[in-house]
């Protein structure tokens, strides 16, 4: 019997798509003073976030942003059946302190970057599945835990290169719950496969995941038999300038066609003049897009049909040492307004 | 071994190295050398302004030498605690790493960064964990001239 | 003022070359491999005669550099080895520089005691 849930090779489409009922999204200062400062909930003051650590700063600001999405509905930690959430860290600390006070059944994600669309497809996935009722997707990023954990100390006078992207400090959570009441549903996913076309610069992780993005797109469109302009935007997470020049020229190069509307989150998410180079990264890049600008405008109708392609690059400093090249993921979610 | 997927394999994979070296932006090459050659003398220029003075103050050329080393890595440790270190190392490159200051920024920006792990096994472990090979190498190098001078002399 | 000239242009163009090898080399160069690479051409350097000419030039222009702490083992370790042997060749680098790296270590530790890295 042909297998009704699933599309082509990667894709599953939902029977009863979730909806995404509330969400929130709490970022740090330099993404508060970006473009989009006012379509986010919360901004911090500063990186501290009251916390004697960055660590705890950041197992902070994603322990209240789930609460403040779930506080949208009226619910408590308690009335949440399942939490999937990831982060950077390593173990993904910030994940599981965070879920320690929450005290909700709790499945942790790494996808690096692409957590964000990892955790969603989960989290829907364990709705439309019949299992559970009301679930939530979260992840979050953090400037100075990423930097201390991947690259040099704080105030270690480095120059960066202009490839290099600013990891965004800022989380993102979905409450996703079973219903046929309005809201914009996620409608199908498609899981990605690891793509590494050798690149092994850690400070262009853009170059390292275009690949990616362009494979999971392409595959997504082809899984759904879809065109590209069956979306009003298609998103990727954190390619950054490097990264999205590189894509849109991968569309041209797999016959993506017609050129879709698309446009990167890391892109986005800062000005120019904040001096990010080549422009935000992180799972609270995408995350905080998401929750703020992003579902905003589809709630206000300005977007009807958007995929979100989340992307990650999968290495870590050992393995750079090692002189591996970086493996790149992307997953793409469906977000539509039914 | 599927050999010819193995070779279609690597052409795709240097092809695209070829597109992402063409749309990668490059170095602003002139402007980080001028600020790491203004920035590097200044540096010097300081150092020799206190080498100066101590010599003046009657210390022999080897120890007015490493009186400068010291207050010129006292310097940096104090910039680099108050935070200034970085915004220069931004502008100027390798000219404020190149200078003895660029070695004391590195283990005082370590060894700050791990004050959260304690003060044992965070800060006392952590002040050399990027300085530590440059001195390694030192050692190594310089003990192996001395090797060689003993089993010619 | 010629010796502050010679400081300033000799010292410069030694953080030049770094720059550029920092600019126009694989991206896996960090300031780490610049400040090996460093200390060991100027501890080469040194024992091959070619640094002091340097020192003698530009002063603080060759010595602030760390290529200069590397000039400093090799000369400590060298006068060292003419006075003890074999004992001299081990120990000479380590007592030469011993002000340098001690500095490092207690103005470190102090600073992380005394400074919180900024957000």
């Amino acid at each position: 019997m042909a297998n009704q849930k699933k599309l082509g090779s990667q894709t599953i489409m939902f029977e009863n798509p979730p909806v995404l009922t509330a969400w929130a999204t709490i970022v740090g200062p330099k993404e508060g003073e970006g473009p989009w400062g006012s379509d986010f909930d919360w901004v911090m003051e500063d990186y501290e976030f009251g916390e004697e650590s960055w660590e705890k700063a950041e197992t902070k600001l994603l322990r209240e942003t789930i609460k403040l999405a779930v506080s949208k509905k009226n619910y408590s930690p308690q009335d949440i059946e399942l939490l999937v959430s990831g982060d950077l860290l390593n173990q993904i600390t910030s994940s599981s302190f965070a879920a320690r006070e929450l005290q909700i059944p709790f499945l942790g994600m790494y996808g690096a970057c692409s957590t964000m669309a990892e955790s969603l497809l989960t989290a829907a996935m364990a709705i439309d599945g019949g299992y559970f009722e009301r679930t939530v997707a979260a992840v979050s990023s953090h400037y100075y835990t990423a930097e201390r954990q991947f690259r040099f100390p704080a105030e270690q006078g480095t120059q960066r290169s202009i490839s290099s992207q600013w990891t965004v400090t800022g989380a993102g959570a979905v409450v996703l719950e079973k219903g046929i009441y309005g809201g914009p549903r996620l409608t199908c996913a498609t899981i990605g496969k690891i793509i590494d076309m050798g690149q092994k610069d850690a400070n262009n992780m853009g170059s390292a995941m275009a690949p990616a993005a362009a494979d999971t797109i392409k595959t997504h469109l082809n899984d759904t038999d879809r065109s590209p302009d069956y979306y009003d935007l298609i998103v990727t997470g954190d390619l950054g300038k490097v990264g999205s020049a590189l894509v849109k020229q991968l569309f041209i190069k797999n016959g993506v066609v017609p050129e879709p509307n698309y446009s990167d989150c890391g892109v986005l998410i800062f000005n120019d003049n904040q001096d990010t180079h080549a422009g935000g990264s992180g799972c609270g890049c995408c995350a905080a897009m998401l929750c703020g600008p992003l579902l905003k405008k589809m709630v206000q109708g300005k977007i009807a049909r958007l995929l979100l392609v989340a992307t990650g690059a999968l290495m870590s400093p050992t393995t750079s040492f090692q002189g591996e090249s970086i493996p790149g993921i992307a997953h793409a979610v469906a977000l539509e307004n039914l | 071994m599927n050999t010819s997927a193995d070779q279609l394999k690597k052409i795709e994979a240097q092809e695209y190295d070829d597109l992402v070296n063409q749309t990668k932006p490059k170095p602003t090459v002139l402007k980080n050398c001028i600020w790491a050659f203004v920035i590097g003398g200044l540096i010097c220029t300081l150092g020799q302004i206190i080498l100066n003075f101590f010599m003046g103050q009657g210390l022999s050329k080897l120890d007015a030498g490493s009186a400068t080393s010291v207050v010129m890595i006292f310097l940096a440790a104090l910039f680099t605690g108050l935070g200034w270190y970085d915004v220069l190392g931004k502008h100027a490159g390798a000219g404020s790493i190149v200078p003895i200051t660029g070695f004391a920024n590195a283990i005082v920006a370590s060894a700050m960064e791990y004050k959260r792990e304690g003060y044992i096994f965070g800060v006392g472990a952590r002040i050399f964990s990027v300085a530590g090979p440059t001195l390694v190498f030192g050692f190594a190098i310089a003990v192996v001239i001395g090797l060689i001078k003993v089993v010619f002399s | 003022m010629n010796e502050l000239l010679m400081a300033f242009l000799v010292g410069g163009v030694l953080c030049l070359i770094g720059q550029l090898i920092m600019d126009l080399t694989k991206p896996a160069i960090t300031p780490g491999h610049i400040l090996v690479g460093y200390i060991s051409v100027g501890a080469l350097l040194s024992g091959l005669g070619l640094y002091q000419p340097l020192v003698d030039l530009a002063g603080a222009g060759a010595t602030i550099p760390l290529s200069g702490f590397g000039h400093s083992l090799t000369q400590g370790t060298l006068k060292a080895v003419e006075e003890s042997g074999l004992l001299g060749a081990i120990s000479g680098g380590v007592e030469a520089t011993a002000a340098g790296i001690t500095a490092a270590i207690i103005f470190g530790y102090v600073a992380a005691v005394l400074f919180n890295p900024k957000g």
